[in-house]
């Protein structure tokens, strides 16, 4: 069984790479996590959000954090996409399946994934 | 709610709003199979009034939309199956904090699955590295246990939140529900 040996060998190894990572996030990725989100299915949507972004190599670039109700509680899951000098996304009724596409179109290739956007779902 | 787990990070959400810095969630099955799960926090409580008002699917304390369901979700799971929910919360200086019990007859066949819970633990530490969380779940078969306290002291300044972090903990869980007996590894 894992053991917390293993966690200080992760630290050994994060140790010197933590202050190039905060704050530099060019990318936020925010899950609404209220009621109405997790009821709805944001938990699992926002594991695809964690796991996709690491696996891509996006973790220095980045950041997937949480909120509360967003205020559309009939379109959650909602996802909103902020980046630096670009208009904010809102995606509405995510899965993890939609979230994987939304990873590698639009945070790897950099176009949003316009059918799963509020304006083509509201 | 599908499964009890996200009852529990609903309702840990509320814990981690009311600024506590530490955040206890406990699963008791006895041997009868009722089954006591137990979010308690040292956030700021609620008020008398505040704490009548949390059960009523009517209230809640945003100003923009007039519908709070986290409680009202937990206490249609609970006594659905026969069993209550019980909340004690006080702002008193020295003692501030929220406590929800909520109680569940395994038996009963509107009992929900707890399912998921290592994900919503996941969930909780990654969305709030700073504050601590004391997981327990115990029954006759297992005592399964996490406390972030712990894990901190060994991580020194490298975030809760870090991936491969939240992959360890992952693990660490998992590895205590196969074995059926917890530990401190």
């Amino acid at each position: 069984m894992i053991s917390l040996a293993e966690l200080a060998a992760i630290r050994e190894k994060m140790k010197d790479k933590v202050a190039v990572r905060e704050g530099s996030a060019q990318t936020r990725v925010v899950v609404g996590m209220a009621t109405c989100g997790i009821a709805a299915g944001a938990r699992p949507v926002l594991s695809a959000f964690v796991e996709g972004v690491n696996k891509e190599g996006l973790a220095e670039k980045v950041a997937v954090t949480q909120t509360g109700c967003i205020g559309i509680c009939q379109y959650e899951p909602v996802v909103e996409v902020f980046e630096d000098g670009k208009e904010k996304v809102t995606y509405v009724k995510l899965t993890p399946e939609k979230a994987e596409r939304i990873i590698k179109e639009h945070l790897v290739g950099g176009n949003v994934v316009t059918e799963y956007t509020i304006g083509a779902n509201g | 709610m599908k499964e009890l787990s996200l009852n529990i990070l609903d309702i840990a959400e509320n814990s981690t709003s009311a600024g506590a810095t530490l955040v206890g969630i406990s699963l008791e099955e006895d041997s009868k199979g009722i089954l006591c799960m137990t979010i308690t926090d040292n956030g700021r409580g609620m008020s008398q009034e505040v704490l009548k008002g949390v059960q009523d699917p009517f209230y809640t304390t945003r100003k923009t939309r007039k519908v709070g369901l986290g409680i009202p979700l937990l206490k249609l799971a609970a006594e659905q199956t026969g069993g209550r929910v019980e909340i004690e919360s006080t702002q008193d200086e020295k003692m501030h904090g929220t406590t929800v019990r909520a109680y569940f007859d395994t038996g009963h066949i509107d009992f929900c699955p707890v399912g998921d819970v290592i994900s919503t633990m996941i969930t909780l530490i990654s969305g709030h590295p700073d504050v601590d969380f004391e997981f327990n779940d115990i029954s006759p078969r297992r005592h399964v246990s996490l406390d972030t306290r712990e894990l901190r002291q060994v991580l020194g300044d490298v975030s809760l939140a870090e991936y491969e972090v939240l992959g360890w903990i992952r693990e660490y869980l998992a590895g205590q529900y196969a074995q059926g007996t917890g530990g401190a590894g």
